[in-house]
């Protein structure tokens, strides 16, 4: 409510003082001009159908099974049509081109033997692989010899026994999930087995997972088309954003499963963070880097081994348990030098020593800085999960309540928004904190925060509500405030987004470039 | 698994009656034919001139569809074998993505052998030992002669490696490095 006011100010500051930010971004602004809260409920009806589309939204499309098997079959019958070629020598061409009809008819058009024999097809029935039994043939896989052995060998040559190759193809279908690009078996020969080929030699029982395979390898090939990453979905997305504007826009779509994911790294919902920032958030959660950081900040190691050595305690004067060399923990120098001036070791002050001692300050530093930004958000994430648990919890307890208050099933919905609004804000807000840390301090920083701070406070309120017992939340006064709350929250949620992700499609924000080490004050930053 | 054998005696029977030069193939248990030891002697005119390496084969059962594991018995200090009583060897033929059933054992022990005459530091198992390969040779040299000297000197001890091996896994991390502490003593 007031925050909103804050947020406002804040929003005219900032064109303040940025002269340079065109007209366009201001009345952008304004779709905002009108968000008081108690009004946010009935607005952000009204918006959904004369609203520009956010910044952060991209288009994209969701393909069921049947819609990605189309888009092949309309896709060969072109090519069948076009090139007077049968279907099953199109599919074959097509996925030898990695789906690009263009490019296919183009080379076919120029030169059509040298297409068809690259993918396996050419015409000369001599050049057609087929098995064979030939007299004194000796597997090299196997060496077996016995007469009448049949075998198979691409144009070649590399000749071995058909069990081998059933053995060989049923290890890469089966093992590996390959289907496309299998090579011959011959060390060192990269020919790639043609599909016809495959056709001939693999078993009835790898048919079903060999075309599966196949059927994959469109969607596999396809720049704009990607597989749902949730379990058990098979639909793939459709997606125009390339890779190299992924440091402008987190492409972050929703399939029909429920799910919503990034398309440019498969990673769960991770706006406002850029993709590249995930994947060095995520690792520098994952390894122990930091463990190394607290021993740069708590340890030393002993100048003459190199062992690592914690002060637990004591005076200066150190003798390594390992090597027994003898040195002062100011200074690091020998303990011999010292004389008799253990206490005010005066090569403290020494460049070496201020180095050292600025080295370990700053790793500190930039420990703390660490830790701030991933508690916060380790603490989102735990809370989205604690946040589904009482869902479930309510769910079972909603059944009741409609029971005894006599709600009906769509009243008591207004929990389900609450709940789904609490899990995407979390994750949204979750992913601001590794945001945050990447950040260089700058006036849109402070906006930014502003923001965060805003939705952080509207989830926090209602997830306390989300948690009062359930007789409190059968009264309609408190309905109408976790409604209120709940549309408060996302829209919210839809200001940051579209406030991040506009300042990053416009290259705006500044980043530390260092992670470790380099402060919040930009000096050292770079633009992206 | 009958051809397989075959396949598996055959070349065995290659390997013990022409055997590639410098190295020595047995088996440690005759009626199992998916486990070798060999023994592979360092390359003249290399810093691991005069040592001898034991070497683990083993032979998975898809064995030749899927490729063996060969691991240094023996500790060597090379960029890239482990540096560890498993010694495990980055080589390229040796990753499933790149092995070819018609890969022959004698072939991958001859390159285990040329790995050890040229290593290649760009694709390393050890990093620090890569660096100090490429930046500080003699220092490299020094200490993989060092190596040598304490363990690849004299007839190879399958058992004794084994049961080191054991030994050491069984240690644990504990070894690393030592910490030392503060032995603060009294002011005068």
């Amino acid at each position: 409510m007031d925050t909103d006011d804050d947020f406002m100010s804040n929003v005219s500051s900032e064109d303040d003082m940025l002269p340079d930010d065109s007209d366009n971004d201001i009345s952008g602004d304004d779709d905002f001009g009108f968000d008081d809260e108690p009004d946010a409920y009935i607005d952000s009806q009204k918006e959904i159908g004369n609203k520009r589309k956010t910044a952060y939204d991209i288009s994209f499309k969701v393909y069921q099974p049947a819609d990605v098997q189309k888009q092949q079959d309309d896709f060969i019958d072109e090519v069948n049509m076009i090139l007077d070629i049968s279907k099953e020598e199109a599919a074959i061409l097509l996925r030898y081109f990695r789906w690009n009809k263009e490019r296919l008819i183009e080379d076919y058009m120029d030169r059509p033997s040298q297409v068809l024999e690259a993918a396996g097809l050419a015409q000369t029935s001599a050049a057609l692989p087929k098995m064979q039994v030939i007299p004194g043939f000796v597997c090299d896989i196997c060496c077996e010899d016995e007469p009448g052995l049949q075998s198979f060998a691409l144009k070649c040559n590399h000749r071995y026994c058909v069990d081998c190759y059933r053995h060989y193809l049923s290890q890469k279908i089966r093992g590996e999930g390959e289907a496309a690009r299998i090579q011959c078996p011959s060390e060192g020969c990269n020919l790639i087995i043609d599909a016809r080929s495959l056709d001939l030699l693999v078993t009835p029982e790898l048919t079903e997972r060999y075309h599966e395979l196949l059927h994959r390898t469109y969607v596999e090939d396809k720049e704009t088309l990607k597989w749902c990453p949730a379990p058990d979905c098979q639909n793939a997305i459709e997606c125009g954003v390339k890779k190299k504007d992924l440091d402008k826009v987190v492409p972050t779509v929703s399939c029909l499963c429920g799910h919503r994911f990034c398309f440019g790294c498969i990673v769960n919902d991770h706006q406002p963070a850029p993709c590249e920032q995930v994947k060095r958030w995520l690792k520098k959660c994952a390894d122990d880097s930091e463990t190394a950081n607290w021993i740069s900040a708590n340890t030393k190691e002993c100048p003459k081994c190199n062992s690592t050595i914690e002060k637990n305690g004591g005076c200066n004067h150190m003798t390594c348990r390992k090597c027994k060399h003898e040195f002062c923990w100011m200074c690091m120098g020998l303990w011999s030098e010292h004389g008799t001036s253990w206490y005010n070791c005066n090569r403290f002050e020494e460049k070496s020593g201020t180095d050292a001692r600025d080295a370990q300050a700053k790793s500190r530093v930039s420990l703390e800085r660490y830790l701030h930004y991933y508690n916060r958000y380790a603490n989102h994430e735990q809370s989205a999960r604690l946040d589904k648990d009482i869902y479930h919890k309510t769910e079972k307890k909603m059944v009741q309540l409609q029971k005894e208050s006599g709600m009906s099933w769509i009243e008591v919905q207004y929990l389900n928004s609450a709940s789904q609004a609490l899990q995407t804000c979390r994750q949204t807000l979750m992913w601001t904190y590794a945001f945050a840390f990447y950040l260089a301090r700058n006036n849109l920083t402070e906006i930014f925060e502003d923001n965060q701070k805003d939705l952080e406070m509207a989830v926090e309120a209602l997830s306390e509500m989300f948690e009062r017992p359930i007789t409190e939340l059968a009264e309609p006064k408190l309905k109408v405030e976790i409604m209120d709350k709940t549309s408060y929250c996302n829209k919210r949620r839809v200001i940051l987004l579209e406030d991040t992700a506009q300042n990053l499609a416009d290259g705006r924000w500044t980043f530390n470039s260092e992670l470790i080490g380099s402060g919040a004050n930009g000096s050292s930053s770079t633009r992206r | 698994m009958a051809s397989q054998n075959k396949r598996i005696a055959k070349e065995l029977g290659e390997v013990t009656t022409s055997p590639p030069a410098g190295i020595t193939v047995t088996l440690p248990n005759d009626s199992d034919l998916h486990k070798w030891h060999v023994v592979l002697e360092g390359p003249e005119n290399t810093v691991y001139a005069g040592a001898k390496f034991g070497l683990i084969v083993s032979l998975p059962v898809e064995y030749p569809f899927k490729a063996p594991t060969v691991t240094f018995a023996t500790r060597i200090y090379h960029p890239n074998v482990t540096n560890d009583s498993i010694g495990s060897i980055c080589l390229g033929p040796l990753k499933a993505e790149n092995w070819k059933p018609s890969t022959k054992l004698a072939g991958v022990l001859e390159a285990v052998r040329a790995l050890l005459a040229e290593p290649m530091p760009d694709d390393p198992l050890e990093a620090r030992i890569a660096d100090e390969y490429r930046s500080d040779r003699k220092e490299f040299d020094k200490n993989a002669r060092v190596y040598v000297q304490r363990y690849a000197k004299g007839a190879v001890k399958f058992d004794a490696l084994a049961a080191a091996a054991e030994a050491d896994a069984k240690k644990g991390a504990g070894a690393g490095a030592g910490s030392g502490s503060s032995a603060g003593g009294g002011a005068p």
